[in-house]
């Protein structure tokens, strides 16, 4: 395959979901069967995606593609030199692999949404806004250069925030749209300064050149802190969109959409976008920003752990998991075991987006329902429902024969190395620990909501299996968090295709002296490692493999027992232990009183400021308008009366003139001839006397 | 005896001109304003003859008197045609009422 049918090829495949937005937004008033449409573009999208990857990993293995035109040439601008900025699209394994995951989970969501949104008022805008947002996470992806990341970033929230809010006459669900919407901003800020330092370092925005530099030595304003400053500011962006802490209070509010979404945007893709956005710039992160980065990611994935614990909402629970997961996706990066950051990400989109619309299966069939105390019993009811959620259950929680224990015993083990290479144990001590808390409250779910006894009969005995289109994206996302797909070997991630040899952490371009010790070229032994980017870190990773999975696999196992200890045994009451450790539960079951805390700091200080505002704009801004006006008023007073007066009046006064001579002069106007005549003759006759010619 | 001279001929035309002009401004028949002009012509025609006998003019005085007399008759045959028009219209040649020509 040339490299042109490359290109043509990916644009056909980011702009055909455009298209049928546009097609779905404009007439689907008038066709209702348009989402036909929509869903079938998608579809072909996917069929697409799929032979772009097929070519791509078997022709162009090794190969970067990259193809740029030239959007706006500003030329030669004072001060920055030439100008120019550029558009292109980026094709290497991470990015054909998150455009397949990307259509893969858009389209299963499509064929889920025909039936869990039947009869929705909005049916066709439903499918519209899902068009936009899988071009917009689509152009992310594509992407070689920031300033199109940074469009397509923000395309990407404004499809969310629509998504979010699109039952709006909900106050809940419009209240969670604005909420995710603006949380973003804030760390869009961070992002966009981020742009803004690079571009003013390097004059350009493309993710290649940018590097090419930093690898010559060029650094920004000639300073390393600066170039850490620059890869936190971008990875704020991440922050924000990958709901990590302290900007992760948005994302278990965004559930308030339909759980479709909630699978699409809020589990798989969307979130992960933060996640690609720190791939896309791995090379350039320095060690201080890779550590903050660990620390950031860390203590997230710990956070939402301890809040899932207690969470009674079955799409709250899921919802701190996939933020605590995207924390060990973002600590991953970290740590510096990219391949399995991005490994993560993409068991994760499938075994998570299973998980969702899983609980949107339950939420189905018991008639929007959401509590899981009101649950319980369900597995008879919902068989593949139940064996699907499972599987993707145990995929989350690490048990092996499932990816999603590849991925994570490769995060521990990333860790682990990380922290014996570096001396912060912390981080891979949070990583354990929250991997125990995962299999447990994954499993207090499971078990809650699928075992037992019902709680509710009524809705229990009207709950029934979900249509087949619902129950096939299931099934295969389940079929996708087995390990077989990415690996031969169940307990080996890097004896497979994927990560050996689809995803290579790329060698970091960042000068010696802002890099970690164990990474630094002149460290001995040095082997060009496949896996990670340094011989030492390789080393420490494979010693770190087997106790990283004995231990994965110890607390796992420990939270499973747990779990079924307190919930299916009844062995241990779970009230109980609530009530020994009341202030933790309370802490956890409040969210850490997060969202109390940014009511009380930013919230209320920013009511009383804008007040502030609204009081100076009312009295002083208006004032002085006021007073200007009743100024003007009073010269425009003076004016008039000006003008009624003197110049009326000079106007009067010339025409009363005219008219008083016309009075006096008209008395001469007889008619008469022989009047005239009378005057004639005495003019001459005065005429005579006066010019005298005798 | 005096000689007679220019003067007295002015004196005679300037007289019948003053006549002239009291009966046009004075008289209200338009017949007798029509006589008024003859006068004041025949005083031209007098200051005419008179001047063309005394300053040495040759015959252009007299001649321009003929003139005058012949438009004299001319004046006289329209005007009067035209005050019998009036007449047959206004019943009278009343020249101070004769005003339809002002509305």
């Amino acid at each position: 395959m040339q490299e042109i049918t490359f290109l043509q090829l990916s644009i056909t495949v980011l702009f055909l979901p455009l298209l049928s937005f546009l097609i779905v937004i404009l007439y689907g008033k008038k066709f209702p069967k348009l989402y036909l449409l929509e869903t079938g573009s998608i579809i072909l999208g996917f069929a697409l995606s799929v032979l772009l990857m097929i070519f791509k990993i078997s022709q162009q293995l090794n190969n970067t593609l990259s193809f740029n035109m030239t959007w706006i040439d500003f030329g030669n601008v004072p001060m920055l030199g030439h100008l120019k900025i550029e558009l292109g699209i980026m094709l290497d394994n991470v990015t054909v692999l998150m455009l397949f995951v990307v259509y893969l989970i858009s389209m299963l969501v499509h064929i889920f949404s025909l039936e869990y949104m039947r009869g929705d008022r909005l049916y066709n805008r439903y499918f519209a806004y899902l068009g936009l947002f899988t071009f917009s996470m689509l152009g992310i992806v594509l992407t070689d250069n920031l300033l199109m990341m940074y469009i397509f970033w923000e395309l990407v929230g404004l499809s969310s925030y629509l998504l979010i809010g699109f039952w709006y006459e909900k106050k809940s669900a419009s209240d969670a749209g604005k909420k995710a919407f603006i949380v973003n901003r804030v760390g869009d800020i961070g992002f966009f300064l981020g742009i803004l330092i690079i571009f003013s370092a390097y004059n350009t925005f493309s993710f290649a050149k940018v590097f090419e530099q930093i690898g010559m030595g060029v650094l920004p304003f000639d300073s390393g802190a600066w170039l850490t400053a620059a890869g936190i500011l971008i990875f704020m962006g991440a922050v924000g969109k990958s709901a990590q802490f302290p900007l992760h209070v948005w994302l278990p509010d965004a559930m308030e959409g339909p759980t479709p979404v909630s699978a699409l945007i809020h589990a798989a893709t969307m979130v992960a976008a933060g996640v690609y956005l720190v791939t896309r710039v791995f090379v350039m992160l320095t060690a201080d920003a890779m550590l903050i980065i660990a620390v950031v990611g860390a203590f997230t994935s710990f956070v939402a752990a301890t809040i899932a614990l207690t969470q009674n909402d079955i799409k709250k629970v899921l919802a701190y998991s996939t933020v605590s997961q995207l924390g060990y996706m973002i600590m991953s990066l970290g740590v510096g075991a990219y391949a399995f950051a991005f490994f993560h990400l993409v068991t994760h989109a499938f075994f998570k987006a299973c998980l969702f619309l899983g609980s949107g299966s339950v939420i189905h069939a018991m008639h929007h329902e959401q509590d899981i105390r009101n649950m319980g019993g369900l597995r008879k009811k919902l068989p593949i429902t139940y064996l699907t959620f499972l599987i993707s259950t145990l995929a989350i929680s690490g048990v092996p024969l499932t990816s999603g224990f590849l991925s994570k015993d490769g995060i521990l083990a990333g860790t682990l190395a990380f922290g014996s290479l570096t001396g912060h144990w912390l981080i891979p001590a949070f990583g354990f620990i929250v991997a125990l808390m995962t299999a447990f409250y994954m499993f207090r779910l499971v078990i809650v909501t699928f075992h037992g006894v019902p709680k509710n009969k009524e809705k229990f005995d009207h709950a029934h299996e979900s249509p087949f289109v619902m129950v096939m994206p299931l099934v295969v996302l389940s079929a996708l968090s087995l390990f077989i797909w990415y690996t031969p070997l169940p307990h080996a991630p890097d004896a497979g295709w994927f990560i050996s040899d689809w995803v290579k952490t790329p060698q970091t371009v960042v000068p010696e002296n802002l890099r970690f010790d164990f990474m630094k070229s002149s460290a001995p032994g040095e082997i060009n490692g496949e896996v990670v980017h340094s011989a030492s870190y390789t080393e420490a990773l494979h010693h770190a493999h087997y106790p990283a999975m004995a231990l994965s696999l110890i607390v796992a196992g420990l939270g499973i027992l747990l779990a079924f200890l307190m919930y299916q045994w009844k062995k241990i009451d779970p009230d109980l232990v609530a009530g020994k450790v009341k202030p933790l539960y309370d802490f956890s079951l409040n969210k850490w009183y997060i969202d109390e805390f940014y009511d009380a700091a930013v919230i209320k200080f920013t009511l009383k400021f804008s007040g502030f505002l609204a009081w100076f704009d009312n009295t002083i801004i208006d004032g002085i308008v006021n007073v200007s006006a009743v100024i003007t008023r009073l010269a425009s007073k003076i004016v008039d009366l000006f003008d009624i007066y003197i110049v009326d009046g000079f106007v009067n006064f010339s025409a009363f003139i005219s008219g008083f001579i016309g009075l006096s002069f008209r008395r001469m106007q007889t008619g008469k001839v022989q009047t005239y005549l009378v005057f004639v003759v005495f003019s001459i006759l005065i005429l005579l006397i006066i010019i005298n010619p005798f | 005896m005096i000689e007679v001279g220019l003067t007295h001929f002015l004196i005679v035309s300037s007289a019948l001109f003053s006549f002239g002009i009291y009966g046009i401004i004075t008289r209200k028949n338009a017949v007798m304003v029509l006589m008024g002009i003859e006068l004041i012509l025949n005083a031209a025609n007098i200051n005419f003859v008179a001047f063309s006998r005394y300053l040495n003019l040759g015959l252009s005085g007299q001649v321009a008197a003929l003139f005058v007399i012949i438009l004299a008759a001319a004046e006289a045959a329209i005007a009067l045609a035209i005050v019998l028009n009036i007449y047959k219209t206004f019943d009278h040649v009343n020249v101070d009422e004769i005003e339809k020509l002002k509305e």
